[in-house]
């Protein structure tokens, strides 16, 4: 197996996480309290430590949270979303009208707000964006799909864009919220794709780019002459921060233990077995799920056994989500719910479909004619009751968590086979189609990842065909009422896990740790650290 | 001389054709698929649609012929263009000049921590009188083998720089940022070298010329420095012609524990996501290093030791 060896970089986390633990009991390093330091005020330099090269910082084609990080403070987009609430906010627009059918968005602009060399941002800037992340294609990852369908941007007046799409995409104002589709000047447009990347950028956020080294760091700074702040933001005018650095360090323990001895003021990317030894050092963890859908076994219902609905729904109701959290993650984490994480919009708690019960497990592999075998796991007519998992390594405890499910499953009869494969067998099998159940996540705030995920029209990896979810997913793209919309995303939720097309175990966080001199960074919908409002003491 | 240079010319291009070429065959054999792995962010591929995947995988030309991207892309590798990073879009050539000062600052740094260290350990050990000590000396290089490159640098880290605060423990900036990730990648090297060197005094040491030597009355500093150093730093000079491979190897590990962005950690991340353009660049300096390497070797040898000479150089003549 090429992949079933453990990456270097998981053995050398352990190792770390031992002589942290060792050299904790010896150091005590008391945060003093900050006192008087409690008011915002404006002035230095933030160095913040990042998992990952973040290889494009152009707001358009930034792929990761590591290159969102740095984006986000590059430009302000049209809308901003409430993080606690879902609610879409007024940011470079004060306001916008939807179409019935949700074809049509027109935003009407702030007229005070411009871009870093001073040019103003107008309706023209909208259109010119918007075309522009069209042009980028499939280089603009997101941008592809929050724009499908895309006719064309309306300079209806200095101030009012129009934007229309050939078919309803209700989704697309929540899009307009995200990094992606946030707004370059002219000067950057202009330039070759290929060439934004590493800047220079000319955005219409409260930072400008200094400069991007691939593989090292991004280094931004203030702008003074900023005006905005998005309807949530905590205060407007200039960012308090003089700089930021993000600097990439892919090593889990060597960024905590940076943060530990001051080398940074905080960190990405917190690995679950250091969040404790960080606790007892006095840092600040903050952390939220990531919107989207939970880290899950998605089924592949083409095979005669994940194909039959008794053994999805046993998989749902056998899984213990509570211990999988408690043993293996952290406190930060939480057991799924729902088809949807709980900080997307329109989730909807069904915790009850998902109630830890190995009785009913049993009743139902039973029932459908799975009998024990003599070594415990379940057969019917001759066939083994085998499930082939596929996973990646691409989250530290992956494969710990497995081996607790594959525990926990075997406890009602149902074997299971882990295969850990490289990104790039995994996804290849994803594709071939050669496993039972494959384990994984995805993020987006916007309930419409259902869609991506489970509508038969697109990739549909887990071989779906099922049209009254197919409606109702239909039927949430075109709704423009956002209480008709999140009715018809609570029924697609529950469908989904009737149905156990996916079996939902936890929600993938992002932990962050923060140096006791640092304040006011606020997560934003995805999850993604925001510094607008940040400072430090 | 002629002559040979001209066949060791050609020998150099074909190597670094080959290079290219199985580099190529090994990247388009492995399973995955960049277009996807690209789309996906490197995560799961079930919320990416066909849509995106076969628009990256036709921007990129990943939809061609193969013949006909091989073609393409070695054509204009002639010229010098190793095309773009699938990833960010920058030139190769501008991501390999970015990262290899870096690599070779730590690499260079490594091999003099390594023959400092490891002659140092191998000269005091035969030096000392004190047969206990000289034990304890010798058992060192074995450890220093045996430790895996990533452990000791992050016990380093642990003490040198989370602890005692001395060194940063991450970046590649100054003089400060060089010592811990140098100082790990040298360990295995510095251990091989006190082995082989030690060794190689031991024999010389007994040879009858030392004999010679004291009986003429030069004192035991001279004997070991002037004598027996002299003949016995041949085999550990040739180690360390082989040692710059393992230095480059190690600068994988070394370079990601370290946070510094050199050809070492470049690379991994290439190979993890499949970044054809990166890691065939990555091949050919690799091949260029190479072929220069074994020629600079190759020329100087006979200058080293005159009882070597020319072997080689006759032959090409007379072909």
């Amino acid at each position: 197996m090429p992949g079933s060896r453990p990456p270097a970089a998981v053995l050398a986390s352990a190792v770390v996480l031992s002589v942290t633990l060792a050299a904790c009991s010896s150091t005590s390093s008391s945060s003093s309290p900050s006192g008087a330091d409690t008011k915002p005020h404006a002035g230095g330099h933030l160095t913040f430590a990042l998992g990952s090269d973040p290889l494009c910082v152009d707001p358009h084609q930034a792929a990761t949270n590591d290159a969102v990080y740095a984006a986000r403070g590059l430009v302000d987009s049209l809308t901003d979303q409430n993080p606690a609430t879902g609610k879409i906010v007024p940011w470079l627009a004060s306001s916008w009208e939807v179409s019935p059918n949700a074809t049509a968005f027109t935003f009407h602009l702030r007229d005070d707000a411009t871009f870093s060399d001073g040019t103003p941002v107008d309706a023209r800037s909208v259109k010119e964006n918007l075309d522009a992340v069209v042009q980028l294609g499939a280089k603009s990852i997101f941008g592809s799909g929050y724009l499908s369908g895309y006719k064309g941007t309306e300079v209806v007046d200095a101030h009012t864009a129009k934007v229309t799409f050939d078919h309803p995409n209700a989704q697309f104002l929540q899009a307009t919220s995200t990094t992606t589709l946030g707004l370059l000047a002219d000067a950057s447009l202009r330039r070759p794709a290929d060439s934004l990347c590493t800047g220079p950028l000319i955005g219409s956020g409260p930072f400008v780019l200094d400069g991007y080294t691939p593989g090292k760091s991004v280094e931004l700074s203030r702008r003074a002459n900023y005006k905005g702040g998005s309807g949530q933001a905590g205060h407007t005018g200039p960012a308090y921060l003089e700089r930021i650095s993000f600097k990439v360090v892919p090593e889990s323990g060597v960024r905590t233990g940076s943060l530990e001895s001051g080398q940074v003021d905080a960190i990405a990317g917190v690995a679950p077995q250091d969040e404790a030894g960080l606790r007892s050092q006095g840092e600040k963890l903050l952390s939220r799920p990531n919107p989207g859908v939970p880290v899950a076994l998605s089924a592949n219902t083409s095979r005669p056994q994940a194909g039959d609905i008794a053994v999805r729904r046993a998989l749902e109701v056998a899984v213990d989500r509570k211990e999988v959290v408690d043993t293996i993650l952290s406190g930060s984490y939480r057991p799924a719910t729902s088809s949807l994480s709980s900080t997307t919009d329109d989730y909807r708690d069904n915790a009850a479909l998902l109630a830890h019960d190995p009785a009913a497990a049993e009743r139902i592999l039973d029932a459908a004619g799975w009998k024990p075998g003599p070594d415990g796991i379940r057969a019917k007519n001759g066939a083994k009751l085998d499930l082939k998992i596929i996973l990646a390594p691409n989250f530290g405890p992956n494969q710990s968590v497995l081996e607790l499910v594959q525990q926990q499953l075997k406890k009602v009869g149902i074997g299971v086979t882990l295969r850990v494969l490289t990104i790039a067998d995994y996804q290849q099998a994803q594709k071939s189609g050669d496993y039972d159940l494959a384990w994984g996540n995805g993020t987006r705030a916007d309930p419409d990842i259902l869609r991506t995920a489970f509508s038969s029209k697109l990739l549909n990896l887990s071989h779906i065909h099922d049209t009254r979810l197919e409606d109702l997913l239909d039927r949430q793209a075109s709704a423009a009422d956002p209480a008709q919309r999140a009715a018809y995303v609570a029924d697609a939720q529950r469908r989904v896990l009737e149905q156990a097309y996916q079996i939902p175990v936890f929600e993938m966080t992002s932990v962050y740790a923060l140096g006791s001199r640092v304040h006011g960074i606020t997560l934003g919908s995805s999850s993604q650290a925001q510094f607008y409002d940040a400072w430090l003491s | 001389m002629r002559n040979y240079l001209l066949r060791r010319l050609f020998q150099a291009v074909f190597v670094l054709w080959a290079a290219y070429t199985v580099s190529f065959g090994v990247l388009y054999l492995l399973p995955g698929d960049p277009a996807t792995i690209m789309a996906a962010g490197g995560g799961d591929a079930s919320t990416v649609t066909r849509e995106q995947t076969d628009a990256l995988r036709h921007q990129y030309g990943l939809d061609q012929p193969l013949a006909q991207q091989y073609g393409t892309r070695l054509l204009h590798a002639l010229h010098g263009d190793l095309g773009r990073s699938v990833q960010s879009g920058t030139p190769v050539t501008r991501l390999i000049a970015q990262a290899l000062p870096t690599t070779l600052q730590l690499a260079a740094a490594a091999l003099l921590v390594a023959v400092v260290l490891g002659g140092a350990l191998a000269l005091l050990a035969s030096w000392t009188r004190s047969g206990p000590l000289r034990r304890l000396l010798l058992s060192l290089p074995a450890a220093g083998v045996s430790a895996p490159t990533f452990w000791v640098g992050l016990v380093l880290v642990q003490l040198l720089s989370f602890r005692w605060r001395v060194f940063p423990a991450f970046g590649d900036e100054g003089f400060d940022s060089l010592v811990l990730p140098s100082v790990t990648l040298a360990l295995p090297g510095a251990a091989l070298i006190a082995q082989v060197l030690a060794r190689s005094l031991r024999t010389a040491l007994a040879e009858p010329y030392i004999q010679t030597a004291l009986a003429k009355g030069a004192g035991r500093a001279r004997v070991l420095f002037g004598h027996a150093l002299r003949n016995a730093s041949i085999p550990a000079l040739t180690l360390v012609g082989v040692m710059t491979g393992n230095v480059l190897a190690g600068a994988v590990v070394v370079e990601t524990v370290f946070a510094r962005a050199g050809i070492g950690r470049e690379t991994a991340a290439a190979v993890t996501v499949q970044d054809i353009p990166v890691v065939q660049g990555v091949v050919v300096l690799g091949a260029v290093a190479f072929v220069l390497t074994t020629l600079a070797v190759d020329l100087i040898h006979p200058l080293l030791d005159p009882r070597i000479t020319t072997t080689t150089d006759r032959t090409a003549v007379a072909a």
